[in-house]
């Protein structure tokens, strides 16, 4: 028992040594650049604790949420997805494409873009999987070959077959409008900030991951497959198959990243729609250790940061300070993971030693 | 293994490698061969100017750079997915110091801002062991959260701000080949023998003067030097101790260190240099290309420069000819549109010569799979008279896709590439 209150308070060091990290390297930078670090903490914390601002917090941790959930299913084999950003930008263009083209009774025609998502994301991410699983090609190659080409076709599709007829003096490129039976409105309203309803939808994405991945045979089997794959294979589970299957979900769950940004603001697939969360996706899944409460609290942490950061430029501070902190963070906790992971392994067969020697001293203990 | 054993896989592993070079300038002469007659066919000079071929150079430079940068740090074991973010450290640095100090100043602080990366890269993966994806994947953010940072501190209020600089005040030195191409000597202008002979516009004299004319007029000085690190980077790696002690590094770590080998230096090694590269090519775009720095501005050419190396079987001249093949196809989409659509016919071409030849070798199927895509393609060119643009930029990535998907059990990466080694600890 003592030894694992001490490896859970080994694996508690990995956060707390991240962020004390990050605030260092960045008061640092701060103090470089003739700025008081403790001025811009405070008015941080003060902005950041606003009512408005934690609304704020959570509408931009959702897809940061969703798309580290996507990266992390990936991860849980030893998959690395990096394509989750192609997957979810040409997903939220088709869903949108498809959502404007249909009427459908409201909650329907959500479930009908959310499926079409989860599609168009599955596809893209499942040629990576055949691929790999076919010919050999490794997922990090090919999916980064895949964001790029994803990147040319959604322009063309946009540009030729998907764009919304523009009035004489319109220059938005954008996909026709979702009618409002496609939206989702706000669950709340809090000072002026919306609280957009996929929250919950992610709420329970996440508890749905985690049952799938840690409660089920097919879970299981796909950690196996992570942490031993030759192992897995000998107690008879086909790693081709769960390779494409994993690419499958992750795709599925990465198609969802651009949903709470399409129901609850856009309701068109436009020039500006947000860009690079699947690459975000992959830092907060690595920062949140790739457990869906872990990821969680790592999105809920950069949405805070993103969000308290806008108050900077009032004092004079570039705000642009936290992607560093970010940068830390992230980099920060993948060193001390593996250092942590290294000790405890360690521990782990120094444990396992002393009780094979327990159990020989007491076999010899008994008399013949 | 015996060391008899050893020395006949050296000699054969030097054969092949003759060979594959033969076929290579082979492979080169047909292609030049079969744009000539695309060219005198369709009549879309651009084909074959030797504005293009200096385009493609121009473009292919920062590719190659970075493609080269990756094979240095992969053939020590390390998977360099940081290029990216090196090389936008490198276009930073690169402007930085140009506008302050010069150009030279800007090409050697680009470089020192790629080896910046390249340290926290060597640190996380080599002396603490991480995931060489997820560090790369790390600095990439990183590195734009940086360079977004510094541009806010230093650029505004200077006449740049947050997402550009100012612009470069001075440009590096260019050089032209005298006689062949029209060169300066002493204020005397030569004559431009090879720019003659391409406007005569004979079939495939012309398309092949046209081809020199681009690799001799108007080079940049970092485009000289760049090209001569193809040979050189061989010459090191192939040819020098320290060269083979890195890549033995990336083949098999543990039998190396047991021969002295220090591996964690030699990985560290190949990793700041690829850092320097791509840095390097950092500093060509904001120093040449461009003149100035925007964020952005790397488009993802670090990757591009990857999946150069791939597509180059992680060999010097491999990757120099993919990096020339993805700069010609950018080249042409930017230079003009009825070339690129005459592009679609020499595919069209290009793959019934492939099926001949899988014809003759009797292999049947992959004969019918290339006529019938050659076919498409010929279909394609007869019923419209533009590609799309989106296509041909995507055309390197779809290209290396599908060499992968072909080849990838012909391609041979270092043997250890990617996995993590702890000395004194057997990798599996």
């Amino acid at each position: 028992m003592n030894a694992r209150v001490k490896i859970a308070l080994l694996w508690l060091l990995v956060p707390v040594s991240a962020i004390v990290l990050a605030l260092a390297v960045s008061s640092l930078v701060l103090i470089i650049i003739g700025e008081n670090p403790l001025t811009a903490f405070r008015s941080m914390v003060s902005y950041g604790t606003q009512p408005n601002s934690l609304a704020s917090m959570v509408n931009r941790a959702v897809p940061l949420y969703v798309a580290g959930l996507a990266v992390a299913i990936g991860f849980k084999m030893n998959l690395f997805n990096i394509g989750v950003e192609g997957q979810y930008r040409l997903a939220a263009l088709l869903a949108a494409a498809a959502g404007a083209a249909v009427t459908l009774p409201a909650p329907l025609h959500v479930a009908f873009i959310m499926l079409v998502a989860m599609a168009v994301g599955a596809f893209w991410a499942g040629i990576a999987g055949v691929l790999r699983v076919k010919r050999g090609v490794h997922e990090v190659v090919s999916t980064i070959m895949l964001n790029f080409i994803a990147t040319g076709i959604g322009a063309y599709l946009l540009a030729n077959f998907l764009r919304k007829p523009r009035l004489p003096n319109e220059l938005i490129i954008q996909t026709r409008q979702i009618p409002s039976s496609g939206h989702l409105s706000p669950l709340t309203v809090v000072g002026g900030e919306d609280l957009r309803s996929f929250v919950l939808i992610a709420v329970v994405l996440g508890i749905a991951v985690y049952v799938l991945i840690w409660r089920t045979r097919f879970g299981y089997d796909l950690r196996a497959s992570g942490i031993n794959p030759e192992a897995a294979r000998a107690s008879g589970v086909d790693p081709s198959r769960m390779i494409v299957t994993t690419m499958l979900i992750s795709g599925a769950v990465a198609g969802l990243i651009g949903m709470t940004d399409l129901f609850g603001f856009f309701h068109a697939y436009t020039l500006d729609f947000p860009t690079g969360l699947g690459f975000d996706g992959i830092a907060v899944a690595l920062v949140g250790l790739n457990h869906p409460a872990g990821i969680a609290i790592a999105a809920l942490l950069f949405g805070w940061v993103d969000r308290a950061a806008q108050i900077l430029d009032l004092e004079g501070i570039p705000k642009e300070v936290i992607i560093i902190t970010k940068g830390v963070i992230i980099l920060s906790v993948v060193i001390a993971y593996e250092v942590v992971r290294r000790i405890v392994q360690a521990q782990e067969i120094k444990g396992a030693a002393e009780e094979t020697r327990r159990l020989e001293e007491e076999r010899e203990a008994v008399p013949a | 293994m015996s060391w008899a054993g050893v020395d006949t896989g050296l000699v054969e592993a030097g054969k092949g490698r003759r060979l594959e070079t033969r076929r290579l300038l082979y492979l080169l002469g047909l292609v030049i061969l079969l744009l000539s007659a695309v060219r005198w066919i369709t009549g879309a000079d651009d084909l074959t100017s030797s504005g293009t071929y200096g385009a493609a150079l121009r473009l292919a430079v920062p590719i190659l750079l970075a493609g080269l940068g990756g094979l240095y740090a992969e053939r020590t074991g390390v998977v360099n997915i940081g290029l990216e973010g090196m090389m936008i450290l490198g276009t930073w640095f690169g402007a930085w110091a140009g506008v302050e100090y010069g150009v030279w100043w800007g090409v050697l602080l680009g470089m020192t801002g790629g080896v910046l990366g390249a340290v926290v890269h060597a640190v996380a993966t080599i002396t603490f062991g991480v995931n060489q994806i997820v560090s790369g994947v790390a600095i990439n953010i990183l590195a734009a959260g940086v360079a977004r940072f510094l541009s806010v501190i230093a650029f505004t209020g200077q006449g740049g701000g947050a997402t550009q600089s100012p612009q470069i005040p001075t440009r590096l030195p260019h050089v032209t080949v005298p006689v062949l191409a029209g060169g300066d000597v002493f204020g005397w202008q030569s004559p431009d023998a090879l720019g003659w002979l391409e406007r005569k516009r004979w079939f495939l004299v012309s398309d092949s003067s046209a081809l020199f004319r681009g690799f001799m007029d108007d080079l940049s000085i970092l485009t000289v030097i760049t090209l001569l690190l193809v040979p050189t980077t061989f010459f090191f790696l192939w040819r020098t101790r320290l060269g083979l002690r890195m890549r033995s590094a990336g083949e098999n770590p543990e039998a190396a260190e047991s021969l002295g080998v220090p591996v964690y230096t030699m990985k560290y090694l190949g990793v700041l240099i690829s850092g320097a590269l791509a840095g390097l090519a950092g500093a060509f775009l904001v120093l040449e290309a461009a003149g100035i720095y925007r964020e952005g501005q790397t488009g993802g050419r670090g990757f591009i420069g990857l999946a150069a190396m791939i597509f180059g079987n992680w060999r010097p001249t491999g990757v120099a000819s993919a990096a020339g093949l993805f700069g010609y196809a950018d080249a042409l989409n930017l230079r003009s549109a009825p070339a690129v659509h005459a592009l679609v016919l020499f595919a069209a071409i290009a793959l019934a010569a492939l099926g001949a030849w899988y014809l003759y070798r009797r292999r049947f199927t992959g004969a019918a799979i290339a006529v019938v895509i050659g076919g498409l393609a010929l279909l394609w060119y007869g019923v419209t008279d533009s590609v799309p643009r989106q296509f041909v930029s995507s055309a390197p990535y779809v290209a290396t896709l599908v060499v992968l998907a072909i080849a990838s059990q012909r391609l041979r990466p270092p043997a250890a590439d990617g996995l993590p080694y702890r000395r004194g600890q057997q990798t599996t």
